[in-house]
């Protein structure tokens, strides 16, 4: 690892604005990913700006039909939400699922999100809960927000706020996880917002996608019987050592029906 | 038949003396240890599989912050400091050498796989030594590349070294080809499967680690390393290596976390730190980084088999024949020739009374890391051989696995057995550890189990493995007339203390094994003293007179004999000079309970007393014996010991996903006797897991231009606790019939046994889809494949 210069920001602003000023310098949410990928000398930033210090990026609460959640909220924190637990139950055993329990009690809601991981679990949850990211300067859909590998909207320099979960009639989570590191090598998100279904896949593409096919039918009938048979294209699905795109493409099918199974549990 | 009789230690569950220091975090590891002046050494290495090296440029290295030195292979090559050896020659066929090209710790012209050593920075500290390895400028040439062993032989193959022509280092073989061929001529039936065993990173928790230093005021060379044989290394380094001699060079191997084989060998690095401490007149110390450790620990298995077994019509086993390719990696590591012949064909005869075997085995490079002994070596390829086959047979024959097994076991009243691949086996009760594996199993509730599992939509599976394994390495005569250029005895020391304390000097090494605890047991047991009475000092060539080390199941067996001698001719001595003070013959004294007691009397010395005597001998027998009580013994054994078991398997698949959960699994073992039954349970408990995690979870996996694709846990997938189930483990028991404490070894057996009871169990469950084979690691991907396949082809 190469030295650095380490800052603590006390402001959302005050961290943009150094980010800004200097081009190599890096945020530093929950560290989980950017500090090993340093340790391995992936990444070498000139200064990491640590946000854990703002007090505004912290924090569950309910509004209206969202759930919203500061983005240094840690993943244990949401496991652990009341609040989560109340509206969208799957997405706090979605969180209670992230690594292991050191992970969940470092990394963070933004951080992940920001990251764009293929086989990070939020980005199912912010795409499949219609989740609105709130930045340090605007509102991005999650529909417009992962564009691919390590790949958002987010502009140079943007910060996320926050996220803003849409609480659906029901939803659930189901993982598959890579058997070496836990990461999932599928998963989907299926939330029911009565009469419009959505269906997010982490794990098996360049980032979280829909799957319309699936949405379409559990449109129809939210039940995992009325998505049995649906074939899911393989094309533009990730094949590594641990799956084929064809191995993911039939996962999605069968955790998108387990998924439905844990909404109706 | 057992000697050492029991005096309440021997066989009890002790509680492991060395866990308080572990547990607590004062274990002693080689990176917890520092020298004065001390400085870090980062390795410069290959990125490519199979370049030439066009130049070297240290400049910018030379000139970064708190950079000491810089030196290349050439500047090695300068100092003539020789290649690692290689401990082991073995035959070609037609009587000729093995291929055995040189293994410099740094090359000068060619790197041949990745991670292969081309320069060494030394600086002020760790971190500035490896920011500066960054900035040494190799210019590479690259050229061919082969990794996979089967494409290595093919013609055209990119060439490793040019003293292996197509890359072969030895073309192999044992056993009667003829004997075969009349076999397989009158056979009935013959199975014939193409078997491959994957290949395995050992991830000891330990990364290895070394320290080298040199006193010029007295020429003496230490060397601390993470290792499983400290005399082992003293004597390859001193003499081929460095050529300094033994006596001025100390080898420390202190608290060592987990070796299974990984740890046996002398690697580069050793050889680098010390050189280097040579010659800047410091000490010097490097560590692996767990990714360094992916790429340079010798790795393990990968073979590909063709096996095939001739029946007769009732199912009576006539003949066996394998051809087998092994990868032995870029170089020899140390005992690389031996794995895949003598410690693997060997073993082909298993339990069974099979009367005509032969092997062919061809030892391969290729342009990847070195390749030798890994927990089992050689013996868990053989044990998959055999398994696979009877179990293939028993499929194909529509017999009853645990059937077809027990009409093919070497019959218990047949032993000694010499069986048609050199071994004789002792003794053994196959019938007994399989009766008891598959009660313990409940074999026979195994079908309302698979009912069951049916209605909730999973495929249950039931899969056996009766295995053997030859431990207690080894007859030094035999193996010497196999190829190694060492012997493979033991060394002991027992020292009493004036006060009647004990301190044991033993050439096995721990790490891990609990040999703190077992050997002193052993010791506290024979002479009637308290554990707490009893040290175990290892690991140390200044301390300890010598030895051999610790890998193949081999410390209780042959270090263990070894104490025992030596503890037994303290005893004698002891007599002699209780003999003295009681005014009796040795012949009527009888030492028991700590004490040696005048036959039918109540006259006795306590062993304290004896050994006070000793020390101070005021009133001593001075005419027949020396002051002290102190005595050595080196032990050969006679004989390898045969540990065996039977291992069985249940498990579920589920087929929308090819997810393995293994639900039960149960193991027999036959380790002869048990000094300390809760260690061997631990020990049959970690080689279960590695066992497992070959079958089912590890794989090392390289691709077609060298990089190793599996240089992480992100893509190694190590067994994790919820990967295994809770084990049921039991033993049966018959004695070791040539040491005297009737012990064969316990280390390897899981790792032996288990992979393919676990391989198995899922054709078992897959066997109604019309699932034939499926490769280790049986991952969901894998399993889920073969489904598919089957499906496709019952569908066409």
């Amino acid at each position: 690892m190469h030295t650095f210069v380490y800052q603590r920001a006390t402001s959302l602003a005050d961290a943009v604005a150094v980010l800004k000023a200097k081009p190599d310098a890096r945020p530093l949410a929950g560290g989980m990913t950017l500090l090993p990928t340093m340790k391995l000398g992936l990444a070498a930033p000139s200064d990491l700006i640590d946000l854990s210090a703002i007090g505004d990026l912290r924090g569950i609460r309910r509004n209206g039909d969202r759930v919203v959640i500061g983005a240094m909220t840690r993943h244990a924190e949401v496991a652990a939400s009341a609040e989560v637990r109340a509206a969208i139950p799957a997405l706090a055993s979605l969180a209670d699922g992230i690594g292991d329990a050191q992970v969940r009690n470092r990394g963070t809601l933004g951080g992940s999100v920001a990251n764009s991981d293929p086989a990070a679990d939020y980005p199912a949850a912010v795409l499949g809960l219609d989740a609105n990211v709130l930045t340090d300067r605007r509102t991005i859909a999650a529909d417009q927000f992962f564009l691919g590998m390590f790949a958002t909207a987010l502009d140079a320099g943007e910060l996320i706020r926050a996220v803003e979960f849409r609480v659906p009639k029901r939803a659930g989570y189901a993982k598959f996880p890579n058997p070496a590191s836990r990461y999932a090598m599928v998963g989907v998100l299926v939330a029911d917002y009565g009469g419009s279904v959505r269906v997010a896949v982490t794990g098996a593409g360049a980032c979280a996608f829909r799957v319309p096919t699936l949405e379409a039918a559990l449109g129809k009938q939210f039940s995992a019987a009325a998505i049995e048979g649906i074939e899911v294209s393989a094309s533009e699905l990730n094949t590594d050592l641990h799956g084929s795109a064809e191995y993911r493409a039939h996962l999605v099918g069968v955790m998108a029906r387990r998924a439905v199974a844990a909404a109706l549990g | 038949m057992v000697e050492v009789k029991s005096n309440g230690l021997i066989g009890q569950a002790v509680k492991r003396t060395e866990d308080l220091r572990f547990i607590t975090g004062r274990g002693q590891y080689t990176d917890d240890m520092s020298r004065r002046q001390m400085v870090y050494a980062a390795m410069v290495r290959s990125p490519l599989a199979h370049a030439r090296i066009r130049s070297v440029d240290t400049s910018a290295a030379r000139a970064a912050p708190g950079v000491i030195a810089v030196y290349t292979g050439a500047d090695m090559a300068a100092d003539k400091i020789g290649g690692l050896p290689c401990g082991w020659a073995v035959k070609n066929k037609d009587g000729s050498a093995q291929a055995e090209p040189a293994h410099p710790a740094m090359q000068v012209e060619r790197v041949r796989h990745v991670g292969d050593h081309v320069a060494v920075v030394i600086a002020e500290t760790q971190a500035e030594a490896r920011a500066a390895a960054e900035l040494v400028n190799v210019d590479y040439e690259e050229l061919p590349v082969v990794v996979d062993a089967r494409a290595a032989l093919a013609p055209g193959a990119p060439q490793v070294h040019a003293e292996a022509p197509n890359n072969l280092c030895f073309d192999w073989e044992l056993g009667d080809a003829s004997a075969v061929a009349a076999a397989f001529s009158k056979a009935a039936h013959i199975v014939k499967l193409d078997l491959r065993n994957n290949r395995l990173i050992p991830n000891a928790m330990e990364p290895r680690s070394c320290i080298g230093d040199f006193d010029s005021s007295t020429s003496e060379n230490t060397l601390i390393t993470a290792s499983q044989n400290p005399h082992v290394i003293r004597l390859l380094l001193a003499a081929f290596v460095f050529g300094i001699p033994e006596h001025k060079f100390r080898v420390v191997a202190p608290d060592v976390g987990g070796g299974f084989g990984s740890k046996i060998y002398p690697y580069p690095e050793d050889v680098i730190v010390l050189w280097v401490a040579r010659k800047i007149g410091r000490p010097v110390k490097w560590t692996a980084t767990r990714s360094e450790a992916f790429l340079s620990d010798a790795q393990g298995r990968d073979h590909y088999s063709h096996v095939e077994l001739a029946l007769d019509k009732d199912a009576n086993f006539l003949g066996l024949k394998v051809d087998t390719i092994a990868n032995l990696g870029g170089y020899l590591s140390t005992f690389a020739p031996a794995v895949p012949t003598y410690l693997y064909g060997t073993l082909l005869a298993g339990c069974y009374r099979t009367p005509a075997i032969y092997v062919n085995v061809k030892g391969v490079f290729t342009h990847t890391a070195p390749v030798d002994a890994y927990r089992g070596a050689g013996r868990p390829e053989a044990t998959f051989v055999v398994e696979r086959i009877v179990e293939q047979a028993a499929r194909q024959l529509k017999i009853d696995p645990a059937e077809l097994r027990r009409r093919n076991f070497i019959p218990t009243d047949g032993f000694p057995y010499q069986t048609p691949v050199a071994l004789t086996y002792d003794t053994g009760n196959y019938h007994a550890t399989l009766a008891s594996g598959l009660k313990l199993a409940d074999y026979a509730g195994f079908a309302a189990r698979k009912a069951e599992a049916a209605k909730r939509g999973k495929l249950r599976g039931i899969g056996i493995s009766t295995y053997i394994e030859a431990c207690g390495i080894a007859p030094s005569a035999v193996a010497g007339a196999l190829g190694a250029r060492a012997g493979l005895f033991e060394a002991a020391t027992i020292r009493v203390n004036p006060t009647g304390s004990v301190t044991v000097l033993t050439g096995s090494h721990s790490h891990g094994q609990g040999h703190e605890t077992t050997f002193a047991q052993v010791v506290a047991d024979m002479l009637g003293i308290p554990m707490e009475s009893v040290e175990i000092v290892h690991g140390d060539t200044g301390k300890i007179p010598f030895g051999m080390g610790t890998y193949g199941s081999r410390s209780l067996a042959v270090g263990g004999a070894a104490i025992v001698n030596a503890t037994r001719k303290v005893i004698d001595k002891g007599r002699r000079i209780a003999a003295h003070l009681l005014e009796a013959s040795a012949e009527d004294i009888e030492f028991t309970g700590g004490r040696y007691v005048v036959k039918g009397t109540d006259r006795a010395k306590a062993f304290g007393e004896v050994a006070f005597t000793a020390y101070v001998p005021h009133n001593f027998p001075h005419e027949t014996e020396e002051p002290g009580l102190e005595e050595s013994a080196f032990y050969d054994p006679k004989n390898f010991t045969y540990p065996a078991g039977c291992h069985v398997c249940e498990l579920e698949i589920d087929p929308d996903t090819g997810v393995v959960e293994i639900v039960k699994f149960s193991a027999s073992d036959d380790f002869g006797r048990i000094v300390n039954p809760m260690i061997v349970e631990g020990q049959v408990h970690g080689g279960l897991v590695q066992g497992i995690g070959q079958a089912l979870l590890e794989n090392c996996v390289y691709d077609e231009s060298g990089q190793l694709l599996t240089g992480s846990y992100l893509d190694y997938c190590m067994p994790r606790a919820d990967d295994v189930p809770s084990f049921q483990v039991m033993t049966e028991c018959t004695p070791c019939t040539h040491n005297a404490l009737g012990v064969k070894g316990c280390g390897e057996a899981g790792a032996i046994g288990s992979p393919p009871a676990v391989i198995n169990a899922i054709l078992d469950a897959l066997s109604g889809l019309g699932v034939t084979d499926v490769p280790m690691p049986a991952t969901p991907h894998v399993v889920w494949s073969a489904i598919r396949a089957a499906k496709g082809r019952q569908v066409a």
